[in-house]
Formats: C-alpha cells, sequence, structure tokens
C-alpha cells in the first residue's frame, strides 16, 4: 500500500469543530484520486497531513508502511524532498531563480538530479524555450508547468496537487491537467488531486468527497 | 545539498542587488557610525588633553634658577655629567606665539615631536633650518622664519614646539636654558644639587590642573554618546537584517516546502549573514575613518594614531581599532539575526508568505509593555538609585524605553490623524501612513536616537561650555597669578606689588580632613574680586560679609554633597574651631573638598602656613609690564607667572574645537539615520506595491502618490522630532544631572538652547526629505505594467 490514513483527526487551534475528524484512505501506486469538496472543508489541510506539510492530531498517516507521525522535522523534510511532491495552487516557484533551476531544484535537493530526465519533462511540458526566464516572465499556465515539472523531476512515488489548475482559466486548466496525468501515470507514482472542477474530477479513476470533516 | 540551497539564498541577492546593497549598506553604516564617533570623541580628547597639559604645565618636577634668571648652558651640561637625568627647555614670545624648545633627545616621552607628530622627522627638527611644529592656526600667526613649518593639531593651541637650538636663536636667547624637565627615574647616585649649581632649586610636579580634571567629565559624557551612538548603529543593523528576512519571507517558505530542514536552513542563513557582516564590518570601519576624517580636517594626526601608523607614514589599521568595528558589526548583526532566526525557527511552515501585520501589532502590545516598564525603570532609578552602574543603567532604560515608545505613539497621533481627516484621500493617506509604521519602525527608532543624541550632545556640550567659562571667570578672577619658591621671594613679591599700587591675594592652603572626607583649607581675603565673580550655588543673606567677619565658612559642592551638609550646619575646622556654613559654590573638576575661611581666621588657627601663590588685580593693560617688573626685581621665573587673559583664550579656543566635533558628530548621526531611512524606504516600496496599486487604478496620479510619499516622510520624522526632544533633554540631564554626580561629586548645570534644538529639527526634516525624494520619484514615474502587475499576480 502507497498511502494509508488510519483515524486521522485535525483540529485548527482556536477553531470549534475538528476539521478533519477519523479520515481513513487508502491509495495504491499508480493510483489517481480526486478529492473534492467545498472551499473551507479542509482539502488542502488533508493533503498537507499527507505531505508531511502539517502533523495530525490524531490517527496515522503512513506512506509505503511507514508511520511519518513520529518523525522530526528533518525526517519530514527529507520525505517531501525524495518520496511526496507537492504542487501547489500558487505554483510557489523561487521568484529569483530562472526556469530551468527552478526545475532542477528539486531533484538537486533530493540527490537525484538526472539532465536527461529533466530534459525529457521540459520537452513534454513545452518549457523548452523559457528555461532562461524567470517565474514573474512566464503566464499562469506556464509556471504551473514548470511547478509540475520540478516536482516530477526527483522521480516521486506519491504526487499531491492542490488545485493545481485553480488560477488557470478553462482551456489551459484542460491541457495542464491532462499532461500531469500523463506524466504521473508514466513514473506509476499515486495522485491524489483536489479540485473543484466536476468535470475534471470525472475524468480520474477515483473520486472522494469531502464534507464536515468525512469523507464520502 | 547545502550547495543547491546555498544558490537558491544567494539568487536572491541576485535578482535583487537592491535588498543586498540595503543590508550591507545597513550593516556597514552601523559600524561606521561606531567607529567614526570613537575617532571624533579621539579628537575631542586630545585637543582637551593638549590644552590641560600646556594649562597644566606638565606633570614633571623642574629645576628652575632661585632668582629667576636664566640658567647657563655649562650648568646644565655639568648637571648631566653628574647623573642628573635633566631636559632643557626655553621659552618666549614670538610675536602672539608662545615659543617652546625642546631637546628632543632627552626630553620625557609625550613632549617633543616623537610623541606630537606620528610621522615626524627627528633629524630635520634638530638639524638644518629646523622645524616648528604647531597648529595651522598658531603657524598662521607666526612671523617669517626660514624653518620649515609642520602642521600638528596636538600642540596646545597658541603655542610652537620647536627645537631648543632654533628656539634660542628666534628668541636671541643662545646659550640659555629657563628650566630643566627632571625625569621622573633618576639614577640613585648623583651629587645633590645645591654642590654642583648652587642657586638652582628643584621644584615639585604640579598638582594635575583643575582644567585636566573637569576634562575628565567631559571625556565621560563623549564615552555616555559613543555607546549611544552604538545603539544607534544597532537599530540600523536590526532594520537592515530584519528586511533581509521578511524579503525573503516567501523563499523560505518554499524552500521548506520542497523539503528543505528547517536547521539546515537557519545553519545556513547564519552562515550566510556572518559572512556577510564581516564583509560590511570591514566596509564600515574603512567608511568610519574616511567619514570622520571628512568632517574634521585636522582629525587625520590623531587618527594615524589610533588606528596606528607605520614609520614610513603609510596608513596601517590598529587591530585593537578594527577588531572593535569588526565585533560590533558581526556582534550586531548575531544579536539581529538571532531574533529573527529565533522567529523563522518558530514560523509554522505554511505560515502566509506575505507580511504578517497581525502578528506586528501583537507585538506592539508587548513592546508598550517593555516600554512603559523601562521608562518606570529609569524613573525609579532617577529617584532611588545610587551609584554610577544605576545611572548607566538608567541611561539604557531610558533610551531603549524610549525608542520602543515610538511606534505606538506615532500610532496614536496618526489615528488622531485619521480621525481628523475629512477627504478621503486624506483619509487613506493617514491609514496608508499607519500601516507603514510597522515597516519602518526600526529605521525611525534610530532617527530617534539620532536626534536624542544630538539634542543630548548639543545641549552637554553647551551647558558644559557655559559653566566652564563662568568657572573660570570666577577662579581666574585676578589678572595674573604668581607663584613663589619660598617665603622670602613672596615677601619681594609683595613689596614690588605695594610699590607699584597692586592688590595681593594671598592664596593660602593646608590640606585637613574636614567632616570625614579629604579636604584644602583655603584663607581667602575679603576682596570685591570674589564678591563680585564667585557665584555661590546656595548661601544665607549677606554671605560675604558674614564670611567676612570670620563667622562662617563657605564649602564646595563636592563636600556639601559627600559629607551631607547643609547651609548652617557647624563645621569643625580644627581643635577649638567650629563655624557655621554660610554658603555653597561650584567647584568644577576637583576632587577633594575645600572650605574656605576669611584669612584672618586662617592665620590666627595655622600661623605657620604662609602665602606661596598670590593673585594680583591690575589694570590689564599693564600685566606685561608688571611681570617684567617681578622678573627684575623679585627674580619671579616666567613659568612661575600665569596670565589669566592667555589662559581664558586658550580655554575659548578649545571651545571652539569643540563645538566642530559636536556639529561633526551632529552630521555623521543624522546622515546615517538619513541613510538608514532611505533604505528602509527603498525597500517597502516594492513590499506596498500591493496597496498604492489600488489607490492609482481608482484615478490617483503616480504624481500625486510620490507627493503624498514625501509629506509621509516629513510627517514621520517630525513626529519623530517631537518625541525625540524632550526624550534628548532627559538623556542630557541623566548625564549632567546624575551620571556626573554618581562619578565625580558635582553636578553640572543644564542650560536649554531653543535655537540649537530648532536647527536640529530642520535638519532631520531635511534628512528625511531627502531620503524620501529617490523612492518618490522612482514611483512618480513606475511603468503602469508595474502597478497592474499587481492585479495579475493577485494571490
Ligand atoms: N493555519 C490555520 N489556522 C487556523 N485555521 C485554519 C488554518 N488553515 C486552515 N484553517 C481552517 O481550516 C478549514 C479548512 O481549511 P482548508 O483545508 O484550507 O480548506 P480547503 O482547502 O478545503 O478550502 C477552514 O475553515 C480554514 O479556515
Ligand atoms: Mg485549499
Amino acid at each position: 500500500m502507497l498511502l494509508s490514513l488510519r483515524d486521522v483527526t485535525k483540529t485548527y487551534p482556536g477553531a470549534e469543530a475538528p476539521v478533519l475528524q477519523r479520515i481513513s484512505l487508502d491509495l495504491h501506486a499508480g493510483e489517481m484520486l480526486a478529492l473534492t469538496g467545498e472551499s473551507g472543508s479542509g482539502k488542502s489541510t488533508l493533503l498537507h497531513l499527507t505531505g508531511g506539510l502539517d502533523t495530525a492530531d490524531r490517527g496515522i498517516v503512513a506512506i509505503d508502511g511507514t508511520d511519518l507521525t513520529p518523525l522530526d522535522d528533518p525526517g519530514r523534510a527529507a520525505l517531501r524532498r525524495g518520496t511526496v511532491g507537492v504542487i501547489f495552487q500558487q505554483f510557489n516557484l523561487i521568484p529569483s531563480l530562472t526556469v530551468a533551476a527552478n526545475i532542477a531544484f528539486q531533484a538537486r535537493l533530493a540527490g537525484r538530479y538526472n539532465p536527461d530526465r529533466v530534459q525529457r519533462l521540459t520537452t513534454r511540458l513545452g518549457l523548452g524555450d523559457h528555461l532562461g526566464k524567470y517565474p514573474e516572465q512566464l503566464s499562469g499556465g506556464q509556471q504551473q508547468r514548470v511547478a509540475i515539472a520540478r516536482t516530477l523531476a526527483p522521480q516521486p512515488r506519491l504526487v499531491l496537487a492542490d488545485e493545481p489548475t485553480g488560477n488557470l482559466d478553462e482551456a489551459t486548466a484542460d491541457t495542464v491537467f491532462a499532461l500531469l496525468c500523463e506524466l504521473v501515470a508514466e513514473t506509476g507514482a499515486g495522485l491524489i488531486l483536489v479540485t473543484h472542477s466536476e468535470r475534471l474530477a470525472a475524468r480520474l479513476g477515483r473520486r472522494l468527497h469531502l464534507r464536515a470533516g468525512q469523507l464520502t | 545539498m547545502t550547495r543547491t540551497i546555498f544558490s537558491a539564498l544567494f539568487s536572491h541577492w541576485r535578482r535583487n542587488p537592491l535588498h543586498l546593497i540595503t543590508l550591507l549598506a545597513g550593516l556597514a553604516l552601523g559600524t561606521a557610525l561606531w567607529s567614526g564617533v570613537q575617532a571624533i570623541n579621539a579628537e575631542a580628547r586630545a585637543s582637551y588633553d593638549a590644552a590641560a597639559a600646556t594649562l597644566g604645565e606638565g606633570t614633571y618636577a623642574q629645576i628652575v634658577a632661585q632668582d629667576g634668571a636664566a640658567i647657563p648652558q655649562q650648568t646644565y651640561v655639568g648637571l648631566r655629567r653628574a647623573g642628573w637625568l635633566v631636559s632643557p627647555v626655553v621659552e618666549g614670545d614670538l610675536g602672539r606665539v608662545r615659543i617652546v624648545g625642546i631637546d628632543p633627545l632627552t626630553a620625557p616621552r609625550g613632549i617633543g615631536p616623537v610623541s606630537v607628530g606620528g610621522g615626524a622627522d627627528l633629524g630635520a627638527f634638530v638639524t638644518g633650518t629646523g622645524q616648528i611644529l604647531a597648529r595651522a592656526d598658531t603657524l598662521a600667526a607666526l612671523p617669517e622664519t626660514d624653518a620649515t613649518v609642520i602642521i600638528t593639531p596636538d600642540v596646545a593651541p597658541n603655542t610652537a614646539i620647536v627645537d631648543i637650538g632654533l628656539a634660542q636663536r628666534l628668541l636671541g636667547r643662545a646659550g640659555q636654558i629657563d628650566r630643566l624637565i627632571v625625569l621622573p627615574e633618576q639614577p640613585i647616585k648623583r651629587r645633590p644639587l645645591d654642590t654642583i649649581a648652587p642657586g638652582l632649586i628643584e621644584t615639585a610636579p604640579p598638582d594635575s590642573s583643575e582644567v585636566a580634571r573637569l576634562t575628565d567629565s567631559f571625556h565621560l559624557n563623549l564615552t555616555a554618546f559613543g555607546l549611544l551612538s552604538f545603539v544607534v548603529g544597532l537599530f540600523i543593523v536590526h532594520g537592515a537584517i530584519g528586511l533581509a528576512f521578511e524579503q525573503r519571507r516567501p523563499m523560505v517558505r518554499t524552500l521548506r516546502a520542497l523539503g528543505v530542514p528547517l536547521r539546515r536552513l537557519i545553519w545556513l542563513m547564519a552562515v550566510e549573514l556572518a559572512t556577510l557582516g564581516l564583509i560590511a564590518g570591514l566596509v564600515g570601519v574603512a567608511l568610519g575613518y574616511v567619514v570622520a576624517a571628512a568632517l574634521l580636517p585636522d582629525v587625520a594626526a590623531t587618527l594615524r594614531g589610533l588606528y596606528g601608523a607605520d614609520v614610513s607614514g603609510q596608513l596601517t589599521l590598529r587591530p585593537a581599532w578594527w577588531i572593535s568595528g569588526l565585533a560590533i558589526a558581526v556582534g550586531g548583526t548575531a544579536v539581529a539575526s538571532a531574533g529573527a532566526l529565533w522567529s523563522l525557527a518558530r514560523m509554522p511552515l505554511l505560515a502566509s508568505a506575505q507580511p504578517r501585520a497581525w502578528v506586528m501589532a501583537r507585538q506592539g502590545v508587548a513592546l508598550s509593555m517593555l516600554s512603559l516598564t523601562l521608562l518606570m525603570l529609569a524613573g525609579g532609578l532617577a529617584i532611588w538609585g545610587q551609584g554610577l552602574s544605576a545611572g548607566f543603567i538608567m541611561l539604557g532604560a531610558l533610551l531603549v524605553g524610549g525608542a520602543l515608545a515610538l511606534p505606538p505613539l506615532l500610532t496614536l497621533a496618526l489615528r488622531f490623524g485619521q480621525a481628523r481627516a475629512r477627504s478621503p484621500v486624506a483619509q487613506w493617506f493617514w491609514a496608508d501612513t499607519r500601516q507603514q509604521v510597522p515597516g519602518l519602525s526600526l529605521a525611525l527608532m534610530a532617527l530617534l536616537l539620532a536626534m536624542t543624541a544630538n539634542v543630548g550632545v548639543s545641549t552637554m556640550v553647551s551647558s558644559f561650555r557655559l559653566t566652564f567659562v563662568g568657572f573660570l571667570d570666577q577662579r581666574l578672577a585676578s589678572e595674573l597669578y604668581v607663584s613663589a619658591t619660598d617665603a622670602a621671594q613672596a615677601e619681594r613679591i609683595a613689596a614690588v606689588a605695594m610699590a607699584q599700587g597692586v592688590v595681593v591675594l594671598p592664596i593660602l592652603a593646608v590640606d585637613a580632613k574636614v567632616a570625614g572626607q579629604p579636604a584644602e583649607i583655603y584663607g581667602a581675603r575679603d576682596h570685591a574680586t570674589y564678591r563680585d565673580n564667585w557665584q555661590l550655588l546656595r548661601a544665607v543673606p549677606d554671605a560675604w560679609s558674614v564670611l567676612a567677619r570670620g563667622e562662617g565658612v563657605l564649602v564646595n559642592e563636592q563636600l556639601y554633597r559627600r559629607a551631607d551638609l547643609d547651609l548652617g550646619t557647624m563645621v569643625p575646622i580644627a581643635p577649638g574651631l567650629e563655624l557655621p556654613i554660610v554658603g555653597i559654590y561650584g567647584d568644577y573638576g576637583n576632587p577633594v573638598g575645600q572650605v574656605i575661611l576669611n584669612d584672618a581666621v586662617f592665620t590666627r588657627q595655622f600661623p605657620d602656613v604662609t602665602a606661596l601663590r598670590f593673585g594680583l588685580r591690575l589694570d590689564p593693560s599693564k600685566v606685561d609690564a608688571f611681570r617684567a617688573a617681578l622678573r627684575d626685581q623679585a627674580g619671579v621665573a616666567d613659568s612661575a607667572m600665569v596670565d589669566q587673559a592667555v589662559i581664558k583664550a586658550m580655554s575659548l579656543s578649545v571651545f571652539e574645537r569643540t563645538f566642530t566635533v559636536t556639529t561633526a558628530l551632529n552630521i555623521l548621526t543624522l546622515a546615517v539615520a538619513g541613510f538608514a531611512m532611505l533604505m528602509s524606504l527603498l525597500t517597502l516600496a516594492v513590499m506596498r506595491l500591493p496597496q498604492l496599486a489600488p489607490v492609482w487604478a481608482l484615478g490617483l496620479p503616480r504624481r500625486r502618490l510620490a507627493a503624498l510619499d514625501l509629506l509621509r516622510a516629513v510627517v514621520l520624522a517630525a513626529l519623530t522630532g517631537a518625541l525625540a526632544l524632550p526624550l534628548g533633554l532627559a538623556l542630557a540631564w541623566a548625564l549632567l544631572a546624575v551620571v556626573n554626580v554618581e562619578a565625580f561629586g558635582w553636578r553640572l548645570p543644564m542650560y536649554l538652547f531653543p535655537m540649537d534644538y530648532l536647527r536640529l529639527g530642520a535638519l532631520a526634516l531635511l534628512a528625511a526629505t531627502l531620503a524620501a525624494l529617490w523612492p518618490a520619484w522612482r514611483l512618480s514615474r513606475m511603468p503602469p505594467t508595474q502597478l497592474l502587475g499587481v492585479f495579475r499576480n493577485e494571490r
């Protein structure tokens, strides 16, 4: 089992009700899951717990059978470097690095930099002409494609995408979405994709809906 | 991984060189301020010391002829042969300049060209046509000679130092010596003086002069201001580091999300900052040197001494000096970044990348409480504190508390403005200014402390000057002061004075213990000189008459404070004599207590004491003639007669230099504070685009926005200045009335100088306007696409 969540509960300090209440979920390698839910329903929270960006109050989050709960900061950082890749709605590129440096960045961090693979990714994502530019010189769709390349370059086992197309227009969103699914499928990684769009969610193998702290 | 992280961290500086320059400039300026102020202080000290040394006539025992005549060169040679380590001096006036001829080969260290000019050439000094060492203004007053003139700022005003041979030639006194300096270390076996040279007598070294002691107090105050400049520097460094962290928050967040471990990130940032701090520190030390040298053209010689000079006269930095400068830079960086790194360590990974207004607001409450606590501590120490360290803690608490009070007070004032504003633009202006306070607060605090320091320095220096000049008028009321070598000469002096109708005021003194304190007891003749010139701090009515009748005593402020005396307290003078205190007088610079009695009472009580020092009252225009009479008829040596006018002129010229120093300090601190403000404004300019863009889009032209930005800087500086004035006065008061009393036992009266404060305020506004000018100009010419970019990247 690539990912398994057991009875995961999370309450933000000061909030009355828990955002996530005893959530359980399994994901196989190669499996692609669409996660939907209203704004504020806790989709991002769930993704952050899964990616080791935040910690659960209770329950177990395990990747490849290893529980993340007891990991300290360096341990969780190592997980984010190599095993799990996160794609954000706001792209989160490093503004002072060029496109090429941004793409190579995470693979370098993880010590898994492979120029051929990076070259292939950039070509597939149509970024070949923009390698010397800086993020602010790119459109939103292009920036998100850079973020996808950056995340996939170190070949993570699990890809977490938080509304990756939320900032893009419909046509661009479709292209980016298609590329992301295609590239993830090629690596055989698992994917959890948070989206608002019913249309896009319907195109993935599995769908879950988050409401009132519960998955349905 | 380390290299990858470093390359990302560094890429920020490469893409935003302005941020890097801001950081380096902030660190360098903080260091430069510190080392520059140290250099300027050193210059002030050196000029005081030079004056004090001249006024005090040195600190060595001397040999003079009993009859005041010149000593023949042969006698000197004989003394040297007999084992006496003595060094000849010949003195005299050439025009208005006092020529002091010395022998550099035998003179004690600290006298002559070796100490005077770091790079002076001994060979050229003693051979050929010789050299004349003096300050530039002295040299200008000197008649034309064939000797080479060397500008030497360390020499006392109105004095020129030359080789003894040259002096004898210039003064037309070949083969003559006025006095011999007796070196402190003498061989044990040497023949007694009277067997080698009868007619010569050895005089004990004079007490270190009161002027010298007075300057100790001034030195302490300057040191306090050096510390203050250090605090200003720290604030600037803190501001620069804080901004550097604020600018990179988004990157830090992304790095962590991508799997950079927090601890490693903090380590690397610490290494990065330490490196930058070191580089900036080096630049800062050099900058401090250059700035100080530029502000004080004749500071160079002192600086050479401070920074260390090698024989060829080339500049090398003395290790202690630049290491302390670097320590300030690196230490300041460490202190400042410790806080920033600490908050980074506790920052939740997913915290917003935008500057956190609400966090700052919450910190604001804590800081206001801290400020209040510190100010209350300062107030408590002012009332109940004891001892010098309590005084310094009070100073520190006052300054830091005052600085921390600035942001909440500004916010309060701006809120008041906002409530009063009618037009929507005005309302936006006040609200937006208020929003800027957190980002600008460190720069504004630095400005506050700079202005505080300036108000404090001006008040202190000017008060010091008024007091000092008044004190000189009081103490040097007589036109001429004469010391006799023995009772016989004293009688001759009195006779000469009598014959010429000159009033003689004998100065009778014994050392004693009064009220358990070491003290000097003086006997003073009742004369208008005292009544007219002495100002009593406290006195009973008609105190001088009571004193003249021998029914009371005057005591100095030191004794009054230390022994906890009061007007009317009975003071036991000697067994069987107790008199009430009728007045208390200021006695600045004297370390011991003093009691003044009527001379008749004194003579009755201490019949063995004869007066060897006299104050002589005569028409100032006749002083020179009378000196000559004393020399010829009573055999008084020139060095035993002190012309009051000369001393006063010298003191005043010293104070002129003080003003140069003060002005330099003011300009330096304000310039640095202005620069820090410029840096903050430039950095903020980028951060506040999201706030400006909507207002622009709603129809406020860029020029108008830029003008409002300028106005904002002026408003903030004016409000800061309004707080700096009371804080600066409190600072001056603390130094003059608390620290000085604790350190020296007397209180310097404080005077106010409103015109100085107005000028300072205008300068500060000018600095703020200049600082805001460039950012405003950039805003007025900002391409619309850049403003529109805010909407494109809306997050
Ligand atoms: N750092 C936080 N502190 C407090 N509350 C938070 C924090 N992050 C999210 N929340 C709250 O938790 C809930 C779920 O947020 P989130 O997971 O971001 O929802 P979604 O991604 O589904 O829109 C929201 O009500 C949000 O306000
Ligand atoms: Mg979300």
